[in-house]
Order: structure tokens, then C-alpha cells, then sequence
């Protein structure tokens, strides 16, 4: 190929002589190894950073027409509902995608329980992920005010009064950050410079920190194994691949998966019963009229049942605050020696069983009333979720592993299983015959033997 | 294991104890039902426009998503004098509303997305004689509204059954005099077409946007098609 530089090559090459592209294209891309054995729980990061972009650009075309002013904002989501071009498709997709944010970083951060992807040397990636997900959470707060209905002003109105629970200074502290005695137009423009400028500015800078500090060190992978140690003669992780081809392309397929669910509730079900958007918000925000049920939105009720488990207003403060504080230590927590699940002991598996219970039934009974017997399981749960945590480093330690091995394991495929799929198919139904017509039907003991089977299997697995 | 278990029955039943009061009646919302909406429109602009505006949807729009000509809107649901490009507002004013009312009524645009249709249907229906109240009527699904029955002289009045729980007396069921102009079942049509129509109000591009959602499904579906061969494709040399 000895081709005569065409003009475009001429530019490019003028900018690549000036600006490192190719070399961050490759150190990033087509030159970063990653392992090669990644399974369902790592499309989360790459959705992250898609959802991400959708709510940038979604956000903006929003900022458009929405009128931060206590007296027009109600009115100005429902003129972008309404009149404004595919107003309701860019607003959905950002109402959708707050909430979607919060699932796919749930699952992302799961991943990193389950192959203990905070553990050394990746501590720095979790501090940053977990700095991501304070930022997000401020980010989620502060944009559910602005279309300034009832539960948008109520909500702010309940978490903003938490710093005046703060001894000495919380009235003042409560005062500073409202800008007024109550929620108001004050709050609601400060809440809008922060929602569109400030914390998505904090959100870019450490998304570029958290891949910038997982590509120094390398990606973790579902068995924990260190795919450095054994290099081919060109210095290539033998048990990694180029993250671009082989990841850009297997991401592909996780965003359309994604996508569809996305689209999904976008079209037929933007309200989530209630879920991404509360009925009570469709009601302007008034002052002078409090809701009989005040309910964050879904992603933040575990950290709110926690704050209403505890009596004392303070202490809920605390114990709020404690429960987020808490997930930053993990790393120094956690004694286990070993990183994935898969070679854990029992003892590990149960505990992280127990937490996912506990924080799936806290978000859950967050939503619900508070009646004597919903604050006792509240308390409940918010002692297993703070028990993880702060008893690993004894739990931990009188782990049972088992051997590591030296090198990646390679799980069965989706399609390498649809065999073993179809077996099962065919063991919970069986073919009845009734006069002429065969239909096929449910097996009631073939699927008390699945049943039986699974439950030995995972009792095997926890053991 | 057991203990688990024995969490999530109490979590199961902390749910059955948070529901409860009057039962609600479904509403049989069909937005494909034009003709339905078009006297839903007639009914709000009749019996309710008089206190509560829709002031987050115009005439113009009605018109075109009921398939209705502009000029028969105007001249045969909208009041007199109201413009094409108007919204849905009420004549009265607040300083009067607050006289007679002591509150503004709310504006209904978005009721059905706060309240839902079914609590619509049933609250429409909800109301009887209680000459305790100002109006003279109360609700069996809100209690002590402060609004008079719009609808009476279609329903006529409905007494209620009370019967005695112990403490309290509980309302069982509404009993109808049968002094109103339309029978049970019209009164039904009317106010499911009316609910029907604030369904729309709540959200025009509802219907739009389901139909829409078929096609981006079915293009992701292809998409994910593509982006699965593809992936397949580059992955062949690993192992």
C-alpha cells in the first residue's frame, strides 16, 4: 500500500501530529485487555455510560423550554408534554432514564459485591464509582424539584429539614441550602443550576477518573483471576482480548437488549405504576397543602427506610448518612482473600443473600406507610444491611475457600445451554392426548424435581 | 431459611393491612372511542368548565385528535366566545371561586394521572344527600368534599345505607331515589365518557405514543438481530 496522500489524509495526519488520538484510541480501545470470560453483570458499566449520554442530551433538549420559576415550571413540563415537537418522547426518555440510571448502577455495583471488584488493587475504581454514586444520587435529587409538583416540593421539603436535625448548626445549615425558610423559587433555581451544570460537570470528571484508574490497573473478571501474570511474547495478557472489537460489538448486543426494556416502558408505561413517575406529581406543588403520604421516588427509599427505622431524628440522619459512608469502606471491610463469589465460602454467600433482602425489602417498605409492624421489619432489615458490612471483617475471616485456579474458567454460552434448556422444558411438561388433539401441558412432578434439584443446589453451593 | 421465609409473610401481610375503604368501580377507558370523547368533551365543557379549567389543552388540539371539524367545535362544545387556539379555561374567576368555595377548584388537566380513572368513575358517582354538608351533598369516595354534585339533575339524589360497625358507622352502599333525568345506565355512559375524555386531557399523545412504541420495538428487535450475528461473528476465534 503505497497510496498518494489523499487531502483528507493530509488533515488528519496535521491533527495527529498534534494530538495524541491513536494513542488514546488504543491505550482505551483497541490496545486495552480485557478478559475474556465477562458475563451478564458486566454490560452494566458500558449502560451506565449509555444511559449517561441519553440523559445529557435528553437533559439539554429539556433545559430548552423548561422555565425554572416556581410560578411557570409545573406549567412549562406540561407545555414540553404537550406542544413542544416530541416534547413527551425527550421527556419520558429522561424520566425513564433517571430511574433506569439507578437500575443499571444497582446491577453494576452488585457485579462488584459479587466478584469482589472493590478488592485490591482496585480500591481507588470502587472509592470513584462510589463518589459517582453520591454525585448521582444529588444529581436524582435535585432534578425531581423541578417539575415542582407535590411530591417534587415535599420530598425536598422532608430531606432539606434532615440538616436541621444537625446539632448547633442545622437550622442555619437547613437555611443556607434552601435559600429560604421554605421550599421556593429560590431553591428550585439554585436546585436547577446544580442540576444542569454543577453536578453533571462532577458526573463527567469522575466517570473519566473511574475508567481512567480501571484502565491503569486492569479489569477484574467473574473468576478474580489476574489475567497479567501469564503474557504472550508481545506482552498481551494470553486470557484478554482487545476491548474494541470484541467488547464494542458484545456491548452492542447488551445496549439493544437494554433498549428494548427501555423502550418498553417509554412507550407503554412511563408512569412505572407509580414507580419513575409518582401520581402525586402530576399535582402542582402548594405550599399550604401537605400529602397525606410523602414517598421519595423507588431508587432512594432503602435510605429512606433506614432514616425512618431509626427513632430519633438525628440519630435516622446518621444512620442514613452511615449506610452510604459505610459502602466506601468495603474494601478495608472485607478480609476475604479470595475475590469472586465462586470461590468464596458459604458464609460469604449467605450474608451477601441476606443483604440483597435487605435492601430490596428496606426500598420496598420505603414506599409503604409507616404502621408499627412495617418499622419493626424496618429495623429489622436496616440491622442485617448494617450487619454485612460491619461484621465482614470477622465473617470474612472464618471463610471456608476453595481453590482458585490458575486460569480463566469458560462458563457455557447462552447458546451452548439451549440443549440443557430444552431438557428441562421437556421434564416440567409432558405431552397429554386427549382424543385426538396432543397439547402440551405442565408436569407437576417433573417440576417438583427441578424444584427439589435447585433447592439441593444452592443449599450444596452455600454449604 | 425459616426465619426468612417467616420476614417475607410478614412483609406480604403489612401489604394487606395498607389497603382498604370503599371499593372503586372500574372505568371502561377506550381512547380509540372517539365518539365517546367527543361527548366526554361536550359533558366537561357543560358540567364542569364552569369551576375547573383544563387550561393545559387547547380547543385546536381537541379538535384535531377527536376528528373534529374546528368550526364544529367551536360552535357546538366550546362556550361562547371562546378562540380555536384558546385553552380550556373557566369564566370564573378565583376571587369569586374563593368567595363561594373557599379555594380555587383545581384545574383537571392532569386529574386522571394524579387520581386515576377508576377513582374518577367512582367519585362521579360517589355522591349523596347530606344536608350536613354545605352543598347539601357528601362523597362515599371523597369524603367531605367541598363541591356541590355537577351531575345531580342527570342522576337524581342517592341516600345513603349506613350500617354500624361497632364504633363508627360505615357507609355500605348508595341507594338511588330515581328523580334524575337519564336512567342508571345512561348515567353510566355519561360519566364513562367523561372520564374517558379527562384520560385524554391528561395525556393527548398517549395514543400516539403506543402506537409509535410497536415500530421502535420491532426496529430494536432487528437491531439486537444484527448486533447478536455480529458479535457472533468477531467471537469466533476466541475461545
Amino acid at each position: 500500500m503505497n497510496l498518494k496522500p489523499t487531502r483528507l489524509r493530509m488533515c488528519g495526519n496535521w491533527v495527529l501530529d498534534r494530538f495524541p488520538l491513536a494513542q488514546v484510541w488504543n491505550e482505551h480501545m483497541a490496545h486495552y485487555y480485557a478478559p475474556k470470560n465477562f458475563n451478564f453483570w458486566y454490560f452494566f458499566g458500558s449502560l451506565a455510560l449509555l444511559v449517561l449520554v441519553n440523559q445529557f442530551v435528553t437533559g439539554i433538549l429539556l433545559t430548552m423550554n423548561y422555565k425554572p420559576d416556581a410560578k411557570l415550571a409545573f406549567d412549562s413540563v406540561e407545555y414540553i408534554m404537550r406542544d413542544v415537537n416530541w416534547g413527551w418522547l425527550v421527556r419520558y426518555m429522561h424520566s425513564t432514564g433517571a430511574s433506569a440510571f439507578f437500575i443499571v448502577i444497582y446491577m453494576h455495583m452488585f457485579r462488584g459485591l459479587l466478584y469482589g471488584s472493590f478488592k485490591q488493587p482496585r480500591e481507588l475504581i470502587w472509592i470513584f464509582g462510589m463518589l459517582l454514586f453520591v454525585a448521582l444520587m444529588a444529581e436524582a435529587f435535585m432534578g425531581y424539584l423541578l417539575p415542582w409538583g407535590q411530591m417534587s416540593y415535599w420530598g425536598a421539603q422532608v430531606i432539606i429539614s434532615l440538616f436541621s436535625a444537625i446539632p448547633v448548626i442545622g437550622d442555619d445549615l437547613s437555611l443556607w441550602i434552601r435559600g429560604d425558610y421554605v421550599i421556593s423559587d429560590a431553591t428550585l433555581n439554585r436546585f436547577f443550576a446544580f442540576h444542569v451544570i454543577a453536578v453533571p460537570l462532577v458526573l463527567v470528571l469522575l466517570v473519566f477518573m473511574h475508567i481512567v484508574a480501571l484502565h491503569e490497573v486492569g479489569s477484574n473478571n467473574p473468576d478474580g483471576v489476574d489475567i497479567k501474570k501469564s503474557k504472550d511474547p508481545w506482552g498481551h495478557p494470553v486470557e484478554g482480548i482487545p476491548f474494541h472489537p470484541y467488547y464494542t460489538v458484545k456491548d452492542l448486543v447488551g445496549v439493544a437488549v437494554f433498549l428494548l426494556f427501555f423502550a418498553t416502558v417509554i412507550f407503554y408505561m412511563p408512569e412505572m405504576g407509580g414507580y419513575f413517575l409518582e401520581h402525586a406529581n402530576f399535582i402542582p406543588a402548594d405550599p399550604m397543602k401537605t400529602p397525606e403520604h410523602i414517598a421519595p421516588v423507588w431508587y432512594f427509599t432503602p435510605f429512606y427506610s433506614i432514616l425512618r427505622a431509626i427513632p430519633d431524628k438525628f440519630a435516622g440522619v446518621i444512620g442514613m448518612g452511615g449506610s452510604i459512608v459505610v459502602l466506601f469502606l468495603l474494601p478495608w471491610l472485607d478480609r476475604g482473600k479470595v475475590k469472586s463469589i465462586r470461590y468464596r465460602g458459604g458464609i460469604y454467600k449467605k450474608a451477601l443473600m441476606l443483604f440483597v433482602i435487605s435492601f430490596i425489602a428496606l426500598g420496598y417498605l420505603g414506599t409503604q406507610p409507616v404502621t408499627p409492624l412495617a418499622t419493626m421489619m424496618a429495623r429489622v432489615f436496616t440491622a442485617c444491611y448494617f450487619g454485612f458490612f460491619l461484621l465482614m471483617p470477622i465473617y470474612t475471616r472464618w471463610e471456608k475457600l476453595k481453590p482458585v485456579p490458575n486460569h480463566l474458567t469458560i462458563q457455557p454460552t447462552l447458546e451452548e445451554r439451549i440443549p440443557e434448556l430444552k431438557a428441562l422444558f421437556e421434564e416440567v411438561t409432558e405431552i397429554k392426548t386427549e382424543g385426538e388433539v396432543s397439547k402440551r401441558g405442565f408436569n407437576p412432578t417433573g417440576a417438583k424435581n427441578v424444584l427439589i434439584r435447585t433447592a439441593k443446589n444452592l443449599k450444596e453451593s452455600l454449604d | 431459611m425459616k426465619k426468612l421465609l417467616s420476614l417475607f409473610l410478614l412483609v406480604l401481610s403489612v401489604n394487606v393491612f395498607a389497603s382498604g375503604g370503599v371499593e372503586l368501580q372500574d372505568a371502561d377507558v377506550d381512547l380509540t372511542d372517539k365518539v365517546s370523547l367527543q361527548r366526554g368533551a361536550k359533558h366537561f365543557v357543560t358540567y364542569c368548565l364552569g369551576c375547573h379549567s383544563a387550561k393545559q389543552i387547547r380547543y385546536l388540539r381537541i379538535a384535531n385528535d377527536l376528528g373534529l371539524d374546528e368550526k364544529h367545535v367551536l360552535t357546538d362544545i366550546a362556550p361562547e366566545g371562546a378562540g380555536i387556539y384558546d385553552q380550556l379555561h373557566s369564566a370564573m374567576n378565583k376571587h369569586d371561586a374563593e368567595k363561594w368555595f373557599g379555594t380555587q377548584p383545581p384545574d383537571l388537566s392532569l386529574i386522571a394521572r394524579s387520581r386515576g380513572a377508576d377513582w374518577l368513575y367512582s367519585y362521579l358517582k360517589g355522591f349523596y344527600v347530606d344536608k350536613t354538608r354545605p352543598f347539601g351533598v357528601n362523597n362515599a369516595i371523597f369524603e367531605d368534599v367541598g363541591m356541590p354534585n355537577p351531575l345531580w339533575q342527570l342522576q337524581g339524589e342517592q341516600k345513603p345505607v349506613f350500617t354500624n360497625d361497632g364504633e363508627r358507622r360505615v357507609l355500605e352502599k348508595l341507594a338511588s331515589v330515581g328523580n334524575g333525568t337519564q336512567s342508571s345506565e345512561e348515567f353510566d355512559r355519561t360519566v364513562n365518557d367523561l372520564v374517558n375524555f379527562l384520560v385524554y386531557v391528561g395525556e393527548p399523545v398517549q395514543l400516539e405514543r403506543q402506537q409509535m412504541g410497536k415500530y421502535v420495538l420491532f426496529y430494536l428487535l432487528i437491531f439486537l438481530v444484527i448486533a447478536y450475528l455480529l458479535k457472533k461473528e468477531y467471537w469466533k476465534d476466541v475461545h
